[in-house]
């Protein structure tokens, strides 16, 4: 969580000493950040799964992917059961196609967190862009860019995706673009509420009177004083992305078969929810819930303490 | 007030016409429906017919212009797979919708106020504190995923309640409705909970917000010093002015849920607008999905208008302050 505040520290550009405003500043965030129980637990969790994600192909128990290891005997067996030589307990039991379910899991969160992670940092990057240059130039432009922001946020994100992978077809890299074109908005806005009231400041004055290129305020002394109200929509909205994806590929438009996320692994288990083989369906539920829970306590506790001017 | 309005409308007008040009354009680029709708075995010139007919031959943009003075008579065509006016197919699945997000905003009003007031009264209390995590669980988790739990417990482990469709319905003038029977509210109860439970826990969140804002206030002060019954501070002097934004949140939430029925439809194939959306997209019934676009536009952009406007009649502060 270091990239929370080393940018805005970095802006200051105070001299090196010990008791430096950065080390303060920082020291005062963690000290804030800690306060809440709740917000702790979610970054412990989020970092666990996160390493759980990173780490699957050592620690799960079998490649959900090689065919050659599955045995179709040993499909729907119950949490708790072995294989046939009780070599391999299958802890969380075992899917249709006779794969175990926490390893399916362990992959599947790769693919999920894969999919969070890189649609935030890309509507990060394009939103914050938009945001700053219509703050900075105002006028028309600025006019025209959040028009475009306010009919994009007026739909639903789940309706202007699902048209969009209609369109586009089934894949991770067009989830991500669908992910991309709903949540891009978001950081314009606030991006740009935050370089308003960072515009008018001496600082940017200073930069001016200094004859600075645009772009070098822009990106080297407004965005980095940006940063924190971004950061509080980063990690809520990752919460968002992943929720969004695994709905999309619960819905049947999002990731491929051969690539399942969570999403995909619950509405594989749907099925057999049913017939009473709930196992399927349920635990990789849970993960899906644990980890998007998780991400929405850091976030709601990050909004408490960084305070950002924007709206829920 | 008036050229406000007016000005308003004009915009309105705008992003509807921005966005049927889109949705017709992003649309004209799915699949290829006549290669859904002609048997394999059909010649290519059979394909070529089936196109003419259905004027795909056309270039796009006169495809545009026939489709925009065909939808301000509200014709979309016809589905491609059942020959029926897509408009009609999606007014005949409408009222379930309807009644399914009525209730549902209907729930979560009637649970998500009292819990907000009490929130935003004794901030610092535990049941406070736990409402407060509770609504982050609310809004955290996936629509899908509330709805599936929900079919866990309720239809396959306690067999308490139907796990989806829809029951028995009653006529009601030209509509059907399921609300007013025991066995079609057991069919509607689930879905409905499910939607409520994420859009509980924003009214949890806004009433709350508006309760604190409302409390330090002089006329709440000046309530209580003239000795009012705190029953009367709270239930006329407070209520009345927090209603303000648990009315336009909830208005706008009331015009979302139509989309997010989307998904909770799909859940418990309940027979709506969203499962039809769902299914047309997958069978590349273009014009159902076009005709459903343009409603969900039209709807969301007057929707958007009637809270701005009703705002500012409700509002004076607005209307003073914003004298536009």
């Amino acid at each position: 969580m270091s990239r929370v505040v080393e940018p805005v520290a970095g802006a200051t550009e105070a001299g090196a000493s010990p008791r430096s405003p950065q080390a303060g500043r920082w020291r005062r965030f963690v000290a804030q950040f800690t306060s809440s129980k709740a917000a702790v637990a979610g970054l412990v969790v989020l970092l666990l799964s996160i390493a759980a994600a990173v780490f699957a192909p050592w620690i799960a128990p079998q490649n959900p992917f090689d065919l050659a290891t599955l045995d179709i005997m040993d499909a729907k067996l119950p949490p708790g059961s072995t294989n046939y030589d009780g070599s391999l307990t299958y802890w969380l039991g075992t899917d249709g196609q006779a794969r175990d379910v926490l390893s399916a899991i362990l992959y599947g969160l790769r693919i999920s967190l894969f999919v969070g992670f890189v649609s935030v940092l890309a509507a990060f990057a394009i939103g914050t862009a938009v945001g700053l240059v219509a703050a900075y130039f105002g006028g028309r432009i600025d006019a025209l860019l959040m028009r475009i922001v306010d009919m994009q946020l007026s739909f639903p994100s789940i309706l202007v995706a699902l048209v969009l992978l209609a369109m586009l077809g089934k894949g991770i890299d067009k989830v991500i673009i669908a992910l991309v074109v709903v949540q891009w908005a978001y950081f314009a806005r606030a991006a740009r509420a935050a370089a308003i009231v960072e515009r008018n400041k001496e600082y940017v004055e200073a930069a001016r009177c200094m004859a600075l290129s645009w772009h070098r305020i822009l990106w080297r002394h407004v965005l980095p004083n940006c940063i924190p109200p971004l950061m509080v929509i980063a990690t809520i909205d990752l919460a968002h992305a992943i929720a969004l994806e695994a709905t999309l590929s619960f819905l049947g438009v999002g990731v491929p078969v051969t690539e399942p996320s969570l999403g995909m692994l619950i509405s594989n288990g749907f099925e057999f929810l049913l017939s009473g083989t709930y196992w399927i369906c349920f635990f990789p539920g849970i993960a899906l819930a644990i980890v998007v829970v998780a991400i929405n306590l850091v976030g709601d506790h990050l909004r408490d303490i960084l305070n950002p001017r924007n709206e829920v | 007030m008036l050229a406000t309005i007016i000005r308003r409308l004009l915009q309105t007008g705008l992003v509807v016409l921005i966005m049927s040009a889109l949705v017709f354009t992003a649309l004209y680029m799915i699949g290829d429906p006549v290669l859904m709708m002609a048997s394999p075995e059909a010649t290519d010139l059979e394909r070529e017919a089936i196109r003419r007919n259905l004027g795909l031959d056309r270039p796009l943009w006169e495809q545009y212009g026939i489709f925009l003075s065909k939808a301000a008579q509200l014709d979309f065509g016809n589905s491609f797979l059942t020959g029926e006016s897509a408009m009609r197919l999606i007014l005949e699945r409408m009222p379930a919708t309807l009644e399914l997000a009525t209730l549902a905003m209907f729930i979560s009003m009637a649970v998500g106020i009292p819990l907000g007031i009490y929130a935003g009264l004794l901030p610092q209390s535990l049941l406070s504190r736990s409402i407060m995590s509770g609504s982050v669980l609310g809004f955290s988790l996936p629509n899908f995923w509330v709805g599936l739990m929900l079919i866990m417990l309720f239809a396959v482990m306690l067999g308490w309640l139907p796990a989806g469709g829809r029951g028995p319905v009653e006529d009601f003038g030209p509509i059907q409705l399921s609300l007013f029977n025991v066995e079609g509210l057991k069919n509607l109860i689930l879905p409905a909970l499910t939607i409520a439970t994420a859009k509980c826990a924003l009214i949890i969140r806004v009433t709350r917000a508006a309760t604190r804002e409302c409390l330090p206030q002089d006329y709440i002060k000046f309530a209580r010093a003239k000795g009012l019954r705190e029953r009367r501070v709270l239930g006329v002097h407070l209520l009345k002015n927090i209603m303000i934004p648990i009315v336009t949140i909830g208005g706008l939430e009331y015009g979302q849920v139509f989309a997010f029925a989307v998904v909770t439809e799909t859940v418990f194939s309940w027979p709506g607008m969203g499962k039809l959306l769902i299914d047309s997209i997958v069978n590349l019934d273009r014009p159902v999905v076009v005709a459903y676009l343009m409603l969900t536009v039209v709807f969301l952009a007057t929707l958007n208008l009637v809270v701005d406007i009703g705002y500012t009649l409700l509002d004076p502060r607005v209307r003073l302050g914003g004298a536009a």
